[in-house]
């Protein structure tokens, strides 16, 4: 049985090396890499992997998802979920190029994925062969790293080099394309060595004290300091030592989307989401700060708005871990280039520790505000038709911030993420950079298998879900304990939403029309309900969230609701508009 | 932010595929590059590549990072024209009999530092190497005699200040390389601005 084949350096003692294939020593480089869960969906090309698998079933699971963007979309959620690196298996031709979206998605998002995918024979390479497509050249754009292995003495080695790589420095997507004749190929195995090391890579660099000191010079010297968090706080693993760095500082502190979660949410430092729908004081504010630190995070345009309108008064202090995002939207006067969980204790040992309370009861004056105008009625509404907002608030109350959330994109992404309260890291799950519509149901899958201890909950909108919605099949087979709940306002609303604002109301294309949501769950033997009553609507929630299962819970709510604070597309952050 | 011209030098892995991934650096950006060239380098296994784009330094300086952040890249290195010694070579066929007739096309040849590569009996293809002021010079100089055909090599730089790769190669093979390799030249260029 070659799973019981000793592994690692079983070479070193005996004299004949073991006999393997290609495909088996895949399976091995997999078991050393911890991996427990694989997404996948098999094929012609990849034939051979799954002959392996099969007997490797006890030690790793497989999930048949219904669409190979599912199986990647679903990694991507197991990896931001468990913290580990997500695995998918998919065929050549088709079954490799649905995986492109999922990468592109997993590369702006930084999230640890390998992909394995089946390629033709080797001496059909490029003779447009039975489903052959250039899956490294196609994919080269959308990951960190991607390679072809047409022998299989490679792969040992291929496979290190790709969860190295997956996993370290900013993380990103890796794609190993392996032609069927090297996952036939027998070969000498030498076993599985980890790899450690690139000469042509470096992940972390060996960070700079003088810039640190300098940092905490000028934080030190700041009146009205103000820090942004992104999501390297959560990748570095760092959301201790950046609480006590605020703590000890005192500074407010304002998240990106994919930074929610690296602090709770409840935290009296945290003064909520920066950005285009983010809140109305940390975007205010960030053209009044004085020293403006920015931690593990890109200055996406999203959060920018107009550059040249950017907190062109603040003295800029940039961490992360990527050297190409120093200076690349934001010109740093302090750039660190290292590593959160290293730099952070470092800066908070040289930090004095302050309250900066008047600073800080500005932001609180300015939530006042957005609560007044905006939060209230959203979360509390007067009007008879349901709020995204409400629903929101009502899960807040009757789980107390300990789920793991998943959104899709659009509006109830942003008033999700808004109003959601979250009290541990790594429990926002969403696609922030690529803004992926049909990412939430399978990332939700993904989550639900990378973290069964926690009850996660995917809100997505109407359009998104019939994105994607095939993996209700998955979520049948695999008994996955996800809650989808979908806030349905029969329109695309947030292009509805640009298009009121923006394109005189001319409503062009976003009037979509759905099935019969709880009756298709059904006949997925999910159970369900719909609710278009604010009376029915907390028993509702509480039947969701009580449900032992998988449940659908559709909400139907006011068609031609709003997102606000809005930054408008070309204006500067200060120019937000509450309404 | 004026444009200028700019070489990059990058030394890479010998990794098949490098090339689109380099290469799509600057084509996701609209950026035209004007010439290209890999080479092996004086170490065994390192890949150089010389590549010319006119462009604003902010410009350069991102894209060389994006170069450099690439897994098989090891370093790259941006260069204006001062501070390199680079070369083209560049081919021109003409008539031979225009050539035999005139004497004086023979002496511009020779005043242009060109060399006969090919002589037959209906053509006659004449190497230069220089800069692109002088290979461009003798286009314009052959064209009126029936200049057939014109081709230019991309550009091979040796920047003047480099001390080759084999002792930087050493350090990245470390483990825990020195701080010239473990941090980008652009932080230390910063240095400068907190050195005020």
């Amino acid at each position: 049985m070659p799973n019981t084949l000793q592994l690692g350096n079983a070479a070193a003692e005996a004299p004949a090396l073991p006999q393997i294939s290609g495909s088996e020593a895949l399976m091995h480089a997999l078991l050393h890499e911890g991996v427990d869960t694989i997404f996948g969906y098999p094929g012609g090309a990849i034939m051979p992997i799954y002959d392996a698998l099969y007997d490797f079933g006890e030690q790793m699971q497989h999930v048949l998802v219904r669409h190979e963007q599912g199986a990647i979309h679903a990694a991507q959620g197991y990896a931001r979920a468990a913290g580990k690196t997500g695995v998918v298996f998919a065929t050549s031709g088709p079954g490799a190029t649905n995986l492109v979206t999922g990468l592109a998605d997993a590369l702006i998002d930084s999230t640890p994925v390998v992909c394995i995918t089946g390629q033709v024979f080797a001496h059909l390479l490029g003779t447009d062969a039975f489903q052959e497509t250039d899956v490294v050249n196609i994919t080269t754009p959308v990951t960190k790293w991607n390679c072809q292995v047409t022998d299989a003495r490679e792969i040992p080695a291929a496979l290190a080099k790709a969860f190295y790589i997956a996993s370290s420095g900013r993380p990103g997507p890796v794609l190993i394309d392996i032609t069927k004749n090297a996952q036939l190929q027998v070969f000498d195995y030498e076993g599985y060595t980890p790899c450690s090391h690139i000469r042509s890579y470096r992940p972390k660099p060996i960070v700079r004290r003088q810039y640190v000191e300098l940092a905490a010079e000028l934080i030190n010297s700041a009146e009205r300091p103000f820090v942004l968090f992104g999501q390297g706080v959560i990748l570095g693993g760092a959301e201790a030592e950046f609480k006590a760095f605020i703590e000890k500082s005192g500074i407010p502190a304002a998240w990106t989307l994919l930074g929610l979660g690296a602090l709770p949410t409840e935290h009296p430092l945290n003064v909520g989401m920066l950005g285009m729908h983010g809140n109305y004081g940390p975007n205010v504010l960030t053209n009044q700060c004085d020293v403006l630190i920015a931690i593990g995070m890109r200055f996406d345009d999203r959060v920018t708005g107009r550059l040249d309108k950017y907190a062109k008064q603040a003295r800029v202090i940039h961490l992360d871990i990527d050297p190409a995002e120093i200076d690349k939207n934001v010109k740093a006067e302090v750039p660190i280039w290292g590593d959160c969980k290293e730099v952070l204790p470092m800066l908070t040992e040289l930090v004095q520790p302050r309250q900066h309370e008047a600073w800080v009861a500005r932001f609180r004056e300015f939530a006042a505000e957005e609560y007044k105008e905006v939060i209230g009625p959203e979360t509390h509404p007067q009007s008879e038709v349901l709020t995204m907002g409400e629903v929101i608030r009502i899960i807040n109350e009757q789980d107390g911030g300990e789920q793991i959330l998943v959104t899709d994109v659009g509006q109830h992404q942003m008033v999700a993420t808004r109003y959601i309260r979250l009290n541990h890291s790594r429990s926002n799950i969403t696609s922030g950079g690529l803004g992926t519509m049909g990412f939430g149901l399978p990332a939700a899958i993904g989550a639900a298998l990378g973290r069964p201890d926690k009850r996660v909950i995917t809100v997505i909108g109407d359009g998104g879900f019939q994105m994607t919605l095939q993996e209700l099949g998955t979520v049948m087979q695999y008994k996955v304990p996800v809650k989808i709940l979908i806030l349905n306002n029969s329109f695309l609303g947030m292009v509805r939403q640009w298009q009121e604002l923006f394109h005189q109301r001319r409503y062009s294309f976003v009037d979509i029309t759905s099935p019969d949501f709880v009756t298709l769950a059904s006949a997925y033997g999910i159970p369900g309900r719909s609710v278009a009553q604010r009376a029915d609507l907390e028993a509702a929630v509480r039947e969701m969230l009580e449900a032992p299962g998988a449940y659908l819970l559709e909400v139907k709510v006011g068609k031609e609701n709003n997102v606000f604070p809005m930054v408008p597309q070309g204006c500067g952050v200060a120019e937000i508009r509450l309404k | 932010m004026s444009k200028q011209e700019y070489t990059i030098t990058v030394y890479t892995e010998n990794q098949v595929g490098l090339l689109t991934r380099i290469a799509t650096i600057f084509s996701r950006r609209k950026i035209n590059v004007d010439s290209l060239n890999t080479s092996p380098t004086e170490v065994e296994g390192i890949h150089r590549f010389t590549i010319v784009i006119d462009e604003a330094e902010e410009v350069v300086r991102k894209l060389v990072r994006q170069i450099e952040k690439q897994v098989d890249v090891l370093r790259a290195f941006y260069n204006t024209g001062e501070e390199i010694v680079w070369q083209e070579m560049a081919l021109y066929k003409v008539p031979t009999d225009e050539i035999a007739e005139k004497v004086k096309v023979e002496r511009l040849l020779r005043e242009h530092g060109a060399r006969a590569v090919v002589i037959r009996k209906d053509y006659t293809v004449f190497e230069t190497t220089g800069h692109r002021e002088e290979t461009d010079n003798l286009i314009k100089v052959l064209a009126p005699y029936g200049l057939i055909e014109f081709v230019r090599s991309a550009r091979v730089a040796i920047i003047k200040a480099s001390s080759g790769f084999h002792a930087m190669l050493r350090e990245f093979e470390e483990r825990d390389p020195g701080e010239g390799i473990a941090e980008n030249e652009y932080l230390a260029q910063n240095q400068q601005v907190f050195a005020m």
